[in-house]
Formats: C-alpha cells, structure tokens, sequence
C-alpha cells in the first residue's frame, strides 16, 4: 500500500552484508521468520499510521490536486470557476517555465512571474543545502570531539551548544535580520559596510551563517551521541599500539561514528532541501535565495493546484537525493545483521 | 646499578614529555572549548543585551547593556492585549513533552523491530519512514487544515501533537535503529538464558547501554517540536497556540512597527528553560556510558 | 506468503483518509457561492470578528461596548498575527474550508477584489446594504469590485512625506524640486531621499505611487496592465536614477517601514515617505533626533500633490456566516462616526468618514491629519484585481532589477506587463 513512493531506497545491503538465511531452511526456520514478521508489524504498526495519517494523506491530497487547473476568472461574472483536469500541464509549466498566454496556449515565463523561477530556486536550494550540510557537518564534527573529551566545565559547554537550536526559529530569523541590518551590530563589529540582504553573495551567506549558527548543534548532537559508544579500550589499546591521533581519529573514530555521522548527515540534507523559515524571513527569498520550498507558498497564494504540482516535484527531486544517498553513501542504518554487529570490535 | 638509575631516568623523562603533551592537549582543548562557546553564545548575547534595551533604543549597538529596563519582559508577559505568552509557554512544554515521550516509545518499538528482526518488506517500510520525511512542510498545511477543521479538532492539542509525532518519527526511528543495530546483543541473549524473558532482558540490560541515543534522541525530539511554526500557526487557537505563535503574535505599539525588544525578550524567556532541561539530561547522557564495561 | 498484518491498519488509515477528503471541501473557488450568498439573512445571533493584531487595543473596548448594548448577539474577537500575509493566508485557509465561524473579517484593501471574485464576501448590496455617502471616496473604491460594495471601509492610511524643518523651511511640492533640494542633504552629509524598496509589498505600494504620481497606471479601467506608457515609464525612472546618483542611498534597497523610519530617526535622512505611525514615535522615542524638526507634507508628483497609495482596512461579511443581520449591524457600528472617532483618538487610525479630518478635537490630537486627508483624497488605489498576488509579485520582482539597476526601466516596464497578462490569463 505504501509503494506511491516508488522503488524501495536499497535492495540490498550496501555493503554486501550476508542477506538474511543462513543455509537451508527448515520449517523451524520459516516459522520463526514468520513470527518474527507478527511481532515486527505490531511494533510498527503505530509507528506506520500515524504516518500514514499525517503524511501520506496531505501527500495523496496534494497530488490529487496537482491534476486540476487552477480556478480561473470567468469575465462575465467576474467570479473565479473551478478550473477543469489539467493532465500534466502543471508539471510540465513547472519544468519547462511556461506560463499561460494572453490568447490561450502557454509562452515562455516573463521575469516577476512565479514560473520563471523553477530552475533558479532548484538550484539555489542546492547551493544552500550543499554548503551548510559541509560545514555544519565539519563544525559539528569537531564540536562533538571536544564535547567528547574530559575536562571541567564540559556540561556548560554541552548546554552552550545547544542555544543555537534552542531559540524558536522565529526569534533567530529575526535576531539574524536585526544583526544583518545595515545599521547593525555585524557591520559595526567589523567596521563593514556590507548591504547584507541587498544583493546576492551577501545575502546567500546571510542565509547561510544564520542557518549553520542554529543548525549545527543537531549534527553535533548526533555525532557526539555517536562518539560515545565507541569504547575508551579501543583507543588506548591503539595508542599502546602507538597510532598517532589521525591514524586513531582514521582507522576507529570515523568507522564506529559512521552510523550515526550518517544518520545526522542524511537527516541534515533532507531539511536543507526544505529549507523555508530563516531565507524567508531574512529575505523574503529575494537576491536569489528563493529556495523550493518559499517558490511553493508564494504559489499557493496564486493557486493552490499548481503549487501542489511544485510540491511533488520537489518531493521527487527529494526522494532521488536520498536513494543516492542510501545507496551509494552506505547510509544504509540496517546493513549487515545482527549476527554480524558481533565482528564490529 | 647504572642501568637502573639510567632506566629511571628515562622512565621519568618520557613521562614529562608524555605530561607536557597532555598538557599542551588540554590547552588546546580548553581553548577549542572556549572558541565553541563563543561562537555559540555571541548572537545570543546579542539577543539578551537587546532584551534588556529600551524600546526607544533599539537600534543601539552598543556592545555592552545600555539603557537596561525590564519593561520588555514585562511586555512579553502582558495579557491586557491579549497577549498569552505564559500560557503559550505552558502549551509549548506540554506538546513538546507529550511528543517527545510518544515518538520515542513509538521509535523504540519500531527501531527494535527494524535493528533486530528479520521480515520481509523491511526495506519497504524503512523507505517508507524516511518517504515522510521528504515532502515540503509547506504543503502539508492546506490538506491537515481541511482534515482537522473536518473532523473539529482544530485549536486542540491532539491537532497539535499528532502532526509533530509524524515529523519527529522518521528521526527518532532512524536514530534509534541505527544505535540499537551497535548495540551487545550477545548481553541479551546471555540474560534471557538466565532465566529473563525477552522485554525483560531488553529492559534490564539493553536500555541502559542505549540511555545515551535515547536521550540524544529526547533532545533532538523536544526542540523539534518547541521550534515548530508552520502547523501550529494553522491548527492552534489563542488557548492551545504554543510559543512560535505566540512570538509571531506580538507587535508593536504602532501598526508597521516590529517589537524587537519584546521578541528578544521572549527568545530569551524560551531559551532558559531549555538550557536548564538541557542540563539535566547531561548527566544522563554521561552516566549510561561506556559499553566498553560490557566485555 | 503471509499478507503483513501491519498492512491493515495502513490501509484503514487509508480509508478513513480518503472518506474524510471526500467529505471536505476542495482547494479553489466556490461556484456554489451565489446559494451561499441567499443564505442566513436574517439571522441573528452571535458572531466572531476576526482581524489581525490589535496594536492599539481599540478592538476589545469596542467589543465590549458592542457586547453590552446586544447581550444575545455578542461578538468574540479572533486575533490574528501582526503580519499581513500570515492574516491573508489565514483568511484563504477558513474560506477554503467554508468556515461558519469566520462571520466579519477584516481584510486589507488589496484583498477586497480577489476575495470577492472567489465569492467568499457577501455582496453588500439590497437586504445588505450600507450607506457609504460619509466616506472618502478612495476608500469606498477600493472595498468594492465590479460595481458592487464589498466589504465596508474601516479605517484609512495614507502615504506621507516626512521632511526635516530645520535644513529645507519650505516643503517641496513636485518630484523635481525635491530632487533640486538634494544638494542640501549632501551639503550636511545625509542621504536625500528614501521609500520602502526591500522586496516585498511595501515595494509595489512605492512603485505604484511612484508611477501614478507620474500619471500613469499599472493598471486601466478594464483591470489590464498598462505599463508600456511614457508616464509609467517616468514614474519607474525617477526611482531608478535617483538610486543611481545616490540620491537614493545605497542602503535604501534594504529598507521595510521599521528600516527607514530608524535613518530618519537618526538624522540620516531629509526626506522620507512612510506611513503616519512614524510621527508618534519620532516624537516619543528616546533615540529619536527629529523631535523638533520633524516637518510632514503630502507625497510629491509630478505638478503638484503625487498619488499616495491607498492603506487601510475594510470589514467584509463572510457568505458562510449563519447571523449575517447581526453581521450587518456589527458593520454599521464600525462605520458609525461614534466607532471612527474612536479610532482616532485611541488608535491613531485614520476614518474614513470625511467629516472627521476637519474635527478640531481630532486635529489636535493628530496633527498630521489634515496632510493625511490631502494624501487620501489624492490617493490612488494600488491595481485592484482578484489577481492581486501574481500582479504584485510582477512588480516587485522587476521593480527591485530596476532600481538597482540590473534591468533599464524599459525592459522591467515590459516584463511587469507581460507577467500581469500571463497571470490575469488564467494558469
């Protein structure tokens, strides 16, 4: 029933971990694979609907929608009329910009139209979600590190970073808009004079250090939950061993954090390519910072068929990313079964 | 006798090199620490100095407090304009905590189910909790409004915490699956063959080693569903709206003006009790430590 | 092959959820909104006034004044956020879902002709009707569409020009001597002139009066875009070589109304076009440098008085009310003269009832009315469409290229009329 969403991310394990039968099966075998697939949907049975509810229905709603025209003004009346089917011309206005002629048919988007904006914001989302993933992933790594290390006033420091994500986006938006001013506290410190959400590259790192500010404490999170699980022996039996601290942080820091480095990392890039709250309201998307996700609401002001058409063009664009992802990144949380976390050490 | 005082004396002097590297190890981290602080706490600061400010001096950027009044979190907190930041304050904590609560047993089930059990359809349902994680927020709004104005729970807190567990779950599933999966199952079975059954021995001996992804993941859920705006500026009304609304809500004495006092304030407000919950799960983070006591 | 159980629950899930859709209303327009329209008329009873932040807290005292005079009518008040497209989006949403208890709402000037073309406002027309003979016409314009009143005018806003008394005694009265009067501002080292050209919509409301004060027009009669004419094409030009020359500083292309209302505040500035709230805090902020030299005059155009944007609110009537007579009568006290005066005395909002500018008691209280009245009488709707969204997304978009200078004023002039036709020919 949930197969909508295509092809399933992996068939296999990533990394060619032995799939799930061992030798020949018996009855016994088949049997316990069986209640084990009972006692598996139970457990994942409220897990499931409430997806299901909150998620898959919007989704099947929106995409109803996408298959409509918008309403359009009857001349005569003056009033709005529920527009017809509309097949896929909403799609294909989005990904070829093409906009509605005056005499019917559809001509190339002029700018100040939405439609004219599919391929910029695209690639405006990635841009955004390509550098902040990097660098919330480099800055979130090493604050992991020394969150990981003993040393007096550690719990201030764990409390410390968790402000960033703390405060409500709103307030940070507005904090960042406030320090961003062209009268503000970040142009009097560096003495700068700098148009911040005035043109382009000013405004796309606004974008940028505003989100990675409040951001990277979630992949610092991960990574240092991820780092704890790693043994204290293993490291002093490598440096008994005489490993130096980049062949330790090599060959066990980066290998045992990998599941949850990946988790945070796939997670992380799933929210840049959503990414709404801080570019609109620092600037309101304009200089290029319109991102997918603001195109879509500015859309649904002018129609709401049409931006559930955008909606399901960037869940599409989403879900290619994460099969990537999965696949050939090894984010794959269940590679290699239980039997085999025992070779791990 | 020599050899010996020689040993010694080489014994000693790798331990002061030994001493100085650790030395040198701690400076640097306490330094790194200090960097970490700063960068995390200077806009904050900013944001508190602002609070204190008076309103008709906003724009002052001076670095230290100037013209410090409590006015602003006065204003936060007055409900003569209908104002309800206390109890949005107290809507924020109840949802959040009701989330979290709910996502993580939700998340633990299931995470207990993809980690360690074989069955079919296993990569089907994992691509199905990550699908949920894919759509535009944005575009959920308009269906979930029409859905819960249908069926009246609008301005309820079901109406509330429903959608955010549905946001929250795919993390919490894929967090936890991937902890459980490092997890010394073989400690399990051992207790199960002393005579434990299956939810017992997860209890007694899994769940502790697992307290650090399970608070990690406690955190990571209750900020999530704190920072939330877009549903619940749909679904809430003035009585169940949270703190995002609520913020959003205030406004200057004047139409067109931006009360950026009192929303500085108010981000102050929210932060504190988040940083003192934070401090908390600290010490619970640290104290389910080291599988390394399992061998 | 056993099916898995968990399938089950999914697909009730499923089920329900559809059923439920299928019970709701659909996104769109409404054709069915002439029968919602007939219903309800004479119904009486309570009703939900539903309006964004109530800054000033005249709301609630009136509420309660209602209240007491029509115990069995009593009217709730629903708040809604500060910000302009938050309430329009909040509004949309309740109208899709043909929410009964959205019963008088109050909707922004620009709104009145898309929500009336979706037949979400009662006509306020026959059994309905409402004497607007009181009112400033502008306003009365701008609350209706095709012909018909839609929603009731509230309360005003004009454009004003603030200027510093002590560095230019008399005020300019064309564009042009306000430009000649820039060579004071450089002598005393500040900026000459400045509007609100972030892009959002205080963009459109500067670009229309910039073009109107010209002479032209976004839009003509017949609601199309008329742009490709000399007049707007003068109107757009003098923002954008004014931004080029630095008449117009640099910074000024990241100003909203808070932004601009603070360099003028700290002396940065000798002109400045925003709305009347700026005099009250100019006058009463601690930070404030102007206090004494704060000088205000209607805007500018091209041979005398400019075209101030029109602002304000209007109340409209749902047609999914069920009291639509308490409705009614509920618009009729807030147009009533006791209700306008109100507004002005303890909201600094400006009526709409023409009367009341040359009320001495009010004048005093408000000194800038008597500007704000010339502003208003001049003023000039911003395009009245049930496209307004795409239209002033058009503006924006190609009148922020414009002022930078990333486009000439021509080619922004033709693309702004381009994507107006592609967004009135129906997507």
């Amino acid at each position: 029933m949930a197969t909508e969403l295509g092809p399933t991310p992996v068939k296999e394990p990533a990394s060619g971990g032995t799939p799930i039968h061992h030798g020949p099966k018996g009855v016994g075998e088949d049997n316990a694979i069986a209640s084990q697939g009972k006692w598996a949907s139970w457990l994942l049975a409220p897990t499931i609907v409430a997806l299901a509810i909150v998620i898959v229905y919007p989704i099947i709603s929106a995409i109803v929608m996408s298959f409509q025209k918008d309403a359009a003004l009857d001349p005569v009346t003056g009033l709005f009329a529920e527009g017809g089917p509309a097949g896929l011309s909403n799609y294909t206005n989005w990904i070829f910009q093409q906009c509605a002629a005056p005499g019917g048919g559809t001509v190339a988007c002029p700018p100040g139209t939405l439609g004219s904006q599919f391929w910029s914001a695209t690639g405006t989302t990635f841009y955004f979600t390509i550098v902040t993933v990097t660098l919330e992933t480099i800055l979130g790594f090493w604050m992991a590190i020394i969150m990981a290390r003993t040393f007096r006033g550690r719990s201030l420091v764990r409390a410390a970073v968790l402000v960033p994500w703390a405060i409500p986006t709103a307030v940070t938006a507005q904090l960042w808009l406030f320090i961003f001013a062209f009268e503000g506290i970040g142009n009097k410190l560096f003495n700068t004079t700098i148009l911040w959400t005035g043109s382009e590259i000013p405004a796309r790192w606004a974008v940028i250090i505003a989100d990675t500010w409040k951001t990277t404490p979630f992949m610092a999170l991960l990574i240092l939950a991820g780092l704890q699980m790693i043994p204290a022996e293993v490291y002093e039996a490598a440096k008994v061993d005489g490993a130096s601290a980049w062949q330790r942080f090599r060959m066990i820091t980066l290998p045992l954090v990998k599941p949850a480095l990946m988790v945070a990392i796939l997670f992380r890039t799933l929210d840049a390519l959503r990414m709404f709250d801080l570019p609109y309201i620092l600037t309101e998307g304009s200089n290029n910072t319109t991102t997918l996700s603001i195109l879509v609401v500015n859309q649904i002001r002018q129609g709401f068929n049409s931006a559930a058409a955008l909606s399901t063009i960037t869940f599409i664009i989403i879900f290619i990313v994460a099969f990537i992802f999965v696949r050939f990144l090894g984010a794959n949380v269940v590679e290699q079964q239980t039997g085999a976390g025992k070779g791990k050490k | 006798m020599t050899a010996a005082t020689e040993l010694r004396a080489q014994q000693d002097r790798g331990r002061k090199v030994a001493q100085n590297r650790e030395k040198w190890a701690s400076v640097r981290t306490y330094v790194s620490a200090a960097v970490i602080l700063f960068w995390c706490l200077a806009p904050a600061y900013w944001m508190v100095v602002t609070a204190f400010r008076d309103v008709g001096y906003t724009y002052d950027t001076s670095l230290l407090p100037t013209h410090v009044t409590l006015d602003n979190f006065a204003t936060a907190f007055d409900t003569s304009f209908g104002n309800r930041f206390g109890q949005a304050l107290l809507n924020s904590v109840f949802i959040g905590v009701t989330v979290t609560v709910i996502s993580l047993v939700l998340g633990v089930f299931a995470a207990y189910a993809l980690a360690r059990l074989n069955f079919r359809f296993k990569y089907l349902v994992l691509g199905f909790i990550l699908g949920a994680s894919m759509f535009p927020g944005v575009a959920l709004i308009t269906p979930l409004f029409q859905l819960f104005t249908n069926i009246g729970w609008i301005g309820t807190y079901q109406a509330l915490i429903i959608p955010n567990i549905s946001f929250v779950l795919p993390l919490t599933v894929y967090t936890m699956t991937s902890f459980f999966r490092e997890m010394p199952w073989e400690l399990e079975e051992a207790a199960r063959v002393d005579g434990c059954t299956q939810g017992q021995a997860f209890r007694r001996v899994i769940m502790p080693l697992a307290a650090p992804a399970i608070f990690t993941t406690a955190i990571l859920a209750f900020i999530s569903s704190w920072n939330e705006f877009l549903i619940a500026s749909q679904l809430s009304n003035d009585a169940t709206q949270p703190v995002t609304v609520a913020i959003a809500n205030f406004a200057g004495a004047q139409p067109q003006q931006i009360p950026y006092t009192a929303i500085m304030a108010a981000g102050t407000i929210v932060t504190i009790p988040l940083v003192i919950l934070v401090l908390v799960f600290q010490r619970k983070i640290v104290a389910g430590l080291t599988a390394g006591a399992v061998k | 092959m056993k099916t898995p159980k968990f399938l089950l629950p999914v697909a009730t899930a499923g089920v329900l959820a559809l059923t439920l859709s299928a019970c709701g209303g659909g996104g769109g327009g409404g054709t069915t909104a002439g029968a919602d329209a007939e219903q309800g008329l004479d119904s009486r009873g309570p009703i939900t006034y539903v309006q964004g932040k109530d800054n000033s807290n005249v709301v609630r005292p009136l509420i309660e004044k209602w209240n007491a005079a029509h115990p069995n009518e009593t009217v709730t008040f629903k708040e809604q956020t500060d910000q302009a497209d938050q309430q329009h989006d909040d509004l949309v949403q309740n109208f899709q879902a043909k929410n009964a208890n959205y019963d008088v709402v109050s909707v922004d000037v620009v709104w009145t002709a898309e929500f009336a073309a979706k037949g979400w406002l009662q006509p306020l027309k026959d059994k309905m009707a409402l004497d607007t003979s009181a009112m400033l016409k502008p306003t009365v314009d701008s609350a209706s569409y095709k012909g018909t009143l839609y929603a009731a005018p509230q309360n005003s806003d004009g454009g004003i020009l603030y200027y510093r008394k002590d560095l230019v005694p008399t005020a300019p009265t064309t564009w042009d001597e306000m430009m000649g009067m820039c060579s004071v501002a450089e002598q005393n080292g500040i900026g000459c002139f400045a509007g609100q050209y972030a892009k959002y919509e205080g963009l459109t409301v500067n670009t229309s009066e910039a073009i109107n004060s010209a002479g032209g027009s976004v839009l003509d009669a017949d609601g199309k875009p008329s742009l490709n004419t000399p007049e707007a094409k003068e109107g757009l030009e003098n923002l954008a070589a004014a931004y080029a020359d630095g008449s117009i500083p640099k910074e000024a292309i990241t100003f909203q109304e808070e932004q601009g209302r603070q360099a003028f505040q700290d002396g940065k500035l000798l002109f400045h076009r925003n709305w009347p709230y700026v005099y009250n805090l100019a006058m009463t902020e601690g930070s404030s440098q102007v206090k004494d030299v704060l000088g205000m005059t209607a805007l500018v155009g091209k041979d005398g008085p400019g075209a101030s944007t029109l602002g304000g609110h209007s109340a409209g009537m749902s047609v999914y009310s069920k009291n639509k007579a308490t409705a009614l009568d509920f618009l009729k006290f807030l147009t009533s003269e006791e209700t306008q005066k109100f507004y002005a005395t303890q909201g600094s909002l400006a009526p709409v009832l023409g009367a009341l500018y040359d009320d001495q008691e009010l004048v005093a209280k408000l000194p800038y009315l008597p500007v704000l009245k010339t502003s208003i009488e001049n003023a000039v709707p911003r395009p009245v469409t049930p496209y307004y969204p795409a239209v002033t997304k058009a503006i924006q978009e190609n009148a922020y290229s414009a002022i930078k200078g990333e486009k000439t004023v021509d080619a922004a002039l033709s693309d702004m009329q381009k994507s107006i036709e592609s967004a009135s020919a129906g997507q």
